[in-house]
């Protein structure tokens, strides 16, 4: 196991740079926007790692209702950190390739908005996570976990309705992509993937470490009241 | 006089209870038997309180196993437990009789008699209209006890319940819980005013950092406690 | 054993009576109602045609605020005097505890609404163009779609530090929709167009969050 996260991480090294290259180089120039459309690339597959994310945080939340292992608490903290961060690169690199095309610096797309909505909800996980103390957080967050994932199918259809009543311009592309393009979309999000799943697990072990130490000094205390903190 | 093995109503194993870093209680391992006072005394941070509160339910244990009346379901005989703590348990805005007819409902009693007949029995008047929170401290034990007391319960847990009481009322509360306790239920009564139940605890149990060091039948402080 | 729902009727009939007890914190939460709507008036100049346009808008960002104070503070009579460990050593099933409050928000925050809106529609000279009942369906499922998670996260927040501040951050992202929904609809209503689409939202979206509420509510109460 410990083997593979290097092997696994010059992996994810190569296909990033490989990806980076061809998003801005080896992809071709789109038609109407130029090489600012490229930021696409960075844009649409970090929506789709975050939202997979999300969708892990939901199961993990659900396992732990379900069976209160502590391993999938961890799970469910990482995927809502490292969800939050592609999260936030969405909601970045929207107005950043928003501004010199369209002049505006955000737009109530689709895409954009629901992950501004999601950004939310999972913030406030995080911030529950945090204001609570060690014995109840991960019950409590897991069930705020569960109420946020069923909230997206409402945030999905309530901004889809909305924005066919007030259309705005839409991102990203709504018909159809050449080939090429998709190609390295595809390759895109791989990378991404494989590099979230990098960050997530170095960051599990982090967290494990963490709670086994707290665990190893909780122990020292019931050994010895003189010793370990109070 | 032959006495029969007293049946245990309450058997906690190595009951460990967490709060982070800090271990509360650190391998409890008890039985106790039914139809007795138990007195539990020790210093602040003993793990006293966490151990009446993993009773009653309110906590759960980090590990470790907790017996009452023969289960571990706590959900089977909470209709069987009282609990009582310092704080009263009462709304303040409410008077005596509307606290007790309102956590009557809680355990399925619908009669207002019953409230009555338990408000008289600690020694308060049913009829009084005076909000819980303009009572004295006395009269505000004394109602929670009314109200630990509603269910008729088997098992009763009291944490501080002599806490700033007066003298007159504590007295009375010590016996109304003796009585309480010839009626053959089990009382387990945390307290640092040991001395209002010499005579009438039948053991005193030490707890001292997270465990027991000592169980005696008079107010002596065993050899064992550090 | 009593039957949940007469748990859940006494615990209602007590928390209204507590409330109408405490009048001073029912005056306090009408008097700051007021002052919303009128804070708002002179925010968005109602004599602006553009302002009725988002009259929908703002009557609902208003009925949110005094939401979050109203749900504030019912849970607080629980804390004091540790009253909530009375109920959970009890056999009282944590569902009618919650079916209680929200009902009694629900109560409390339409009261609430009832004082808000003749204002509104007065400053802001507004007119239904649209059948009145349809908006006070939308008010109904808007209202309780408010109340329920917020019901629900105000428990959640009597854990955690900062409890003010809990229920509102918690409240309001997962609230984005139904507040779609509910604004999306009073405007068109108040338009005289077609709201179906939305109301049907925010029906589900009730009935969604109720259930799953009641699902994890018993492990909210429970977790220490």
């Amino acid at each position: 196991m410990k083997k593979a996260f290097p092997i696994l991480g010059i992996l994810t090294a190569i296909l990033l740079s490989y990806a980076l290259y061809m998003a801005l180089v080896g992809a071709p120039t789109e038609q109407t926007m130029g090489d600012v459309q490229r930021i696409f690339y960075y844009h649409v597959p970090s929506a789709w790692t975050a939202f997979i994310l999300f969708f892990v945080n939901f199961g993990a939340s659900v396992l732990y209702l379900i069976k209160r292992r502590p391993a999938a608490d961890i799970v469910a903290l990482v995927s809502a950190e490292v969800g939050v961060v592609f999260c936030t690169i969405v909601l970045v690199t929207g107005p950043i390739w928003a501004r010199p095309v369209w002049g505006i610096w955000w737009t109530w797309d689709m895409r954009l908005t629901s992950t501004l909505v999601l950004w939310l909800i999972y913030v406030s996980y995080l911030f529950l996570r945090r204001f609570s103390s060690s014995g109840q957080t991960p019950a409590l967050a897991a069930a705020l976990a569960v109420l946020g994932a069923l909230c997206v199918p409402f945030v999905y259809f309530s901004i889809w309705f909305f924005r066919t009543q007030h259309p705005q311009p839409v991102m990203g592309g709504g018909g159809s992509i050449d080939p090429r393009m998709l190609h390295v979309l595809l390759i895109n999000w791989l990378a991404f993937s494989c590099f979230a799943f990098l960050v997530c697990w170095s960051r599990y072990r982090l967290e494990k470490l963490q709670r086994d130490v707290d665990q190893a000094h909780a122990l020292e205390s019931l050994l010895d009241p003189r010793r370990g903190v109070r | 006089m032959t006495e029969a093995a007293p049946v245990p109503v309450v058997t906690v194993s190595n009951l460990i209870k967490q709060f982070g870093r800090f271990a509360a209680l650190r391998g409890v391992t008890a039985e106790f038997s039914g139809g007795k006072l138990y007195a539990i005394l020790g210093d602040n941070g003993a793990g006293k309180t966490t151990l009446l509160r993993t009773l009653a339910g309110l906590n759960q244990p980090s590990s470790g196993e907790i017996l009452i009346l023969g289960t571990n379901k706590f959900h089977d005989i909470c209709q069987y437990v009282g609990y009582m703590a310092h704080p009263s348990l009462l709304y303040d805005e409410m008077s005596g009789m509307e606290n007790l007819e309102y956590f009557a409902r809680l355990y399925g009693i619908a009669s207002s008699t019953r409230c009555a007949q338990v408000i008289r029995s600690v020694g308060l008047d049913p009829d009084l209209d005076r909000p819980v929170g303009q009572y004295s401290q006395g009269m505000r034990q004394r109602m929670s006890l009314a109200r630990a007391l509603l269910n008729d319960p088997r098992i009763l847990l009291l944490d501080e319940p002599f806490s700033n009481v007066d003298l007159h009322s504590a007295t009375e509360m010590v016996r109304l819980l003796v009585r309480t306790r010839d009626q053959g239920k089990t009382l387990f009564i945390v307290t640092h005013q040991a001395s209002l139940l010499e005579g009438a605890a039948d053991e005193f149990v030490w707890m001292e950092s997270g465990k027991i060091v000592g169980r005696t039948r008079e107010l002596k402080r065993p050899e064992s406690a550090r | 054993m009593s039957a949940p729902t007469g748990i859940t009727r006494a615990t209602l009939l007590k928390d209204l009576r507590l409330e109408w007890r405490s009048k001073d914190a029912i005056n306090s939460m009408l008097f700051f109602s007021l002052l919303v709507v009128v804070v708002f008036s002179f925010s968005f100049d109602p004599s602006a045609e553009e302002s009725r346009q988002i009259a929908g808008g703002l009557i609902w960002v208003a009925f949110l605020f005094a939401a979050v104070v109203a749900l504030n503070q019912t849970w607080a009579r629980e804390i004091r005097n540790q009253v909530l460990d009375a109920y959970r050593v009890s056999p009282a099933p944590a569902n009618s505890l919650f079916i209680a409050k929200t009902l009694g928000n629900f109560i409390f925050v339409s009261v609430l609404e009832a004082l808000m809106t003749p204002l509104f529609v007065v400053f802001y000279r507004l007119r239904a163009l649209g059948p009145v009942w349809q908006l006070l369906l939308v008010a109904a499922l808007g209202t309780w779609a408010l109340v329920v998670n917020g019901t629900f996260f105000a428990a959640m927040s009597l854990r955690t530090r900062s409890r003010e501040i809990m229920l509102p951050l918690l409240l309001f992202p997962i609230s984005i929709p139904a507040l779609l929904a509910m604004v999306q609809s009073t405007t068109a209503i108040l338009n005289g167009e077609g709201a179906r689409f939305w109301i049907v939202l925010l029906a589900s979206y009730d009935l969604v969050f109720t259930t799953v509420c009641l699902l994890l509510f018993e492990t909210v109460l429970n977790a220490e």
